[in-house]
């Protein structure tokens, strides 16, 4: 019998391969005595052997597929892996106390981590203490027999089946070997999700209990575009979904020929479809996918791929190569957006009740004011090589902008005075995230070139319930009545005093929400690169007339999420 | 047994990767090789070690090696003390 299960669609497109489980060994034993202590610091050394040919593989596959940089974390495991003071103590301890190797590991390991931990005024040592864990788990793992999963060392198809893909995870997936992907937990905006869309490869999060219905080698289908999977499906199934697969591929290239068309309705308004990017080699899939700007750089990779503050000619060249790679095209920077869930291990946060609440994005920026202006002057000067905007984020009162941009200003007039090259035509403008700033838009809009709605922020703080938290999850809704009036308050304001509105969360590319984005006026649309073309073709079907008659029918009548989303049905089947 | 002292000039201290550069560069030499820190000494062969110290900017330390290859291991230590901006 074939099982289905059912998560959270997270990137389109349809694979099937055989299930790989990306779950955590049980590494558990119990300490013995044991007789001949030559023979147990032999099985130790000879798991050290193997843990250590295991990393220099994964360092290997993550220098190839991801560069020496990412590849320097396995170097330090390697580092861990070969102290002579760690594995000198543990071989006495098996020697002296007559215990098996596993207990031994367990009992000094443990004392490294601890000291690491204990360093609490040097946030980058107690970051040390989860390499050790990682190390030791491995180790362990080689001593009891157990495989650890190692997704750099997958050297045929699969789906990978995972409770959560963490960021070390995907950095060692090869696109070449993994077809898919299928999470437990985790939602359409969680990193696993995020990932799956910017290596474009069909995804489900959310599922609840893969983990537990999946077994190793079953063979798979993932349906991204609707989030089922089949497990061990028949042969007509199979057959079924290949020629879904096939669908899904006609469509896409019809949609690749919409690359270098204009984004215009059927009632020809024009607008902007921008992708948002990570890393200035995002550029590459944003113009293959037909951007017509940048509508969001964030900025935050070069402070968190870091092991300290990165330099202002570091930021300089990152910014530039990004404004030169889109060719005239708008780059919308992002400042420094750390804090909420991102941290950094170089820059220790005080802990918070509610973090999401508390000291982050342009709060510690205007606090360190030493950070913000190297950031600046690293924008400013890279303005003189293409269109580059900045934007600041979590604004949430006027006098925040105000002094932001007075910064800005300074640092411009001082960089002038030296003679360097800066453009003179730099939109500042901001984040629109805080309901607070929604409700004075129009005053904002005095100062602020520009609004750019982060969605997923704007839902979280006008429903008082945190995203990450499954049992209030079902206050998301990106369609409720109340999340477009406010961003129908956003848009308004801005025109009003000749500015413009973009949009850079998710709901920017979804495909019920972008009719009544269409009928509320939105400039500019920005979203993964892969949903540009997606976007683009349905946004050529709409009316802008018929799209504003929906628009304000639902902010006027509906009283629900779901009463929306029929209404919206009724105007585009 | 040969021995010199350096003073540590990098804003982030000894770790992070110039520590795992550190005890690289130790690691090729056979010579017994310590970092000497307030009093304490470690095994510069040892990432953990050299990393519990917690040498931060502006430390006085000494670097010690005693062995056949003591003379290099030590020219070594100081070449990558220098390339890596680490200490003068």
């Amino acid at each position: 019998m074939t099982k289905m299960l059912k998560g959270i669609a997270a990137s389109d497109g349809i694979a099937a391969a055989k299930a790989y489980m990306l779950v955590q060994p049980d590494l558990s034993f119990s300490e013995t005595t044991i007789d001949d202590p030559e023979a147990e610091v032999s099985r130790l050394n000879d798991a050290v052997a193997a843990s250590k040919k295991d990393l220099e593989i994964i360092k290997a596959k993550a220098a190839e597929n991801l560069g020496d940089e990412e590849a320097q974390v396995f170097e330090a495991h390697l580092t861990i892996l070969s102290d002579p003071e760690m594995l000198g103590q543990i071989s006495d301890k098996i020697k002296n106390d007559k215990v098996n190797a596993e207990a031994a590991v367990k009992s000094i390991t443990d004392m490294f981590i601890q000291m690491f931990e204990g360093m609490t005024d040097n946030a980058y040592m107690q970051e040390r203490a989860g390499d050790v864990r990682d190390v030791t788990k491995r180790l362990q793992s080689h001593l009891l027999g157990v495989t650890m999963p190692s997704p750099a060392l997958i050297d045929e198809e699969v789906i990978i089946v995972a409770h959560d893909l963490t960021p070390s995870d995907t950095a060692q997936l090869d696109r070449k070997f993994v077809k898919g992907f299928i999470t437990d937990i985790g939602g359409r905006t969680s990193h696993s999700a995020i990932m799956s869309r910017t290596l474009e490869i069909p995804a489900i999060v959310g599922s609840g209990n893969a983990t537990d219905e999946v077994k190793a080698g079953q063979k798979v289908i993932i349906d991204g575009i609707h989030g089922d999977a089949l497990v061990e499906p028949t042969d007509d199934e199979l057959k079924q979904y290949e020629q879904k697969a096939k669908d899904f591929a006609a469509q896409k290239a019809e949609w690749a020929r919409l690359k270098n068309e204009q984004s215009v309705t059927a009632d020809g308004k024009q607008v902007t479809l921008g992708a948002n990017i990570g890393t200035p080699k995002d550029v590459e899939a944003a113009t293959d996918n037909g951007a017509e700007a940048v509508g969001l750089f964030r900025s935050e990779f070069l402070y968190m791929d870091a092991s300290e503050l990165p330099s202002e000619d570091d930021q300089f060249e990152a910014y530039k190569q990004a404004v030169e790679g889109m060719n005239g095209k708008q780059v919308v920077v992002r400042t420094m957006d750390i804090g909420g869930d991102k941290e950094l291990p170089y820059l220790p946060l005080p802990d918070e009740q509610n973090p999401f609440l508390g000291y982050r994005a342009i709060r510690i920026s205007l606090d360190r004011q030493d950070i913000f202006r190297t950031q600046l002057r690293a924008l400013l000067r890279a303005s003189a090589y293409g269109r580059l905007a900045i934007m600041f984020p979590m604004i949430a009162t006027v006098k925040e902008f105000k002094d932001a941009k007075a910064i800005f200003e300074e640092e411009k007039a001082k960089l002038v005075a030296d003679g360097v090259k800066v453009s003179d035509d730099i939109e500042v403008g901001m984040m629109m995230e805080i309901p607070a700033a929604a409700m004075i838009a129009d005053k904002l809009a005095k100062y602020a070139d520009f609004f750019s709605i982060g969605t997923n922020d704007l839902i979280q703080y006008s429903m008082a319930a945190d995203r990450g938290n499954e049992r209030v999850s079902y206050l998301y809704q990106p369609y409720n009545p109340s999340l477009l009036r406010l961003i129908k308050n956003i848009i308004d304001a801005s025109h009003q005093e000749g500015k413009w509105t973009g949009m850079c969360g998710e709901m920017a590319g979804d495909q019920i929400a972008v009719p009544l984005l269409a009928g509320l006026g939105l400039d500019e649309f920005s979203m993964s690169a892969t949903s540009i073309l997606k976007t683009r073709s349905l946004l050529r079907k709409l009316d802008t007339t018929k799209m504003k008659e929906l628009s304000d029918k639902a902010v006027t009548e509906c009283e629900t999420t779901e009463e929306v989303v029929d209404l919206v049905h009724q105007y585009t089947d | 047994m040969e021995k010199k002292d350096f003073h540590v000039i990098a804003e982030t201290g000894i770790h992070a990767r110039p520590a795992t550069l550190l005890v690289q560069a130790a690691s090729k030499f056979n010579s017994d090789i310590t970092l000497a820190f307030n009093d304490k000494s470690v095994n510069l062969k040892s990432i953990m070690g050299v990393m519990s110290l917690g040498v931060g900017q502006g430390s006085d330390v000494t670097i010690t090696a005693e062995g056949a290859d003591e003379a290099d291991a030590i020219a070594a230590v100081a070449e990558t003390m220098k390339k890596e901006g680490l200490a003068e």
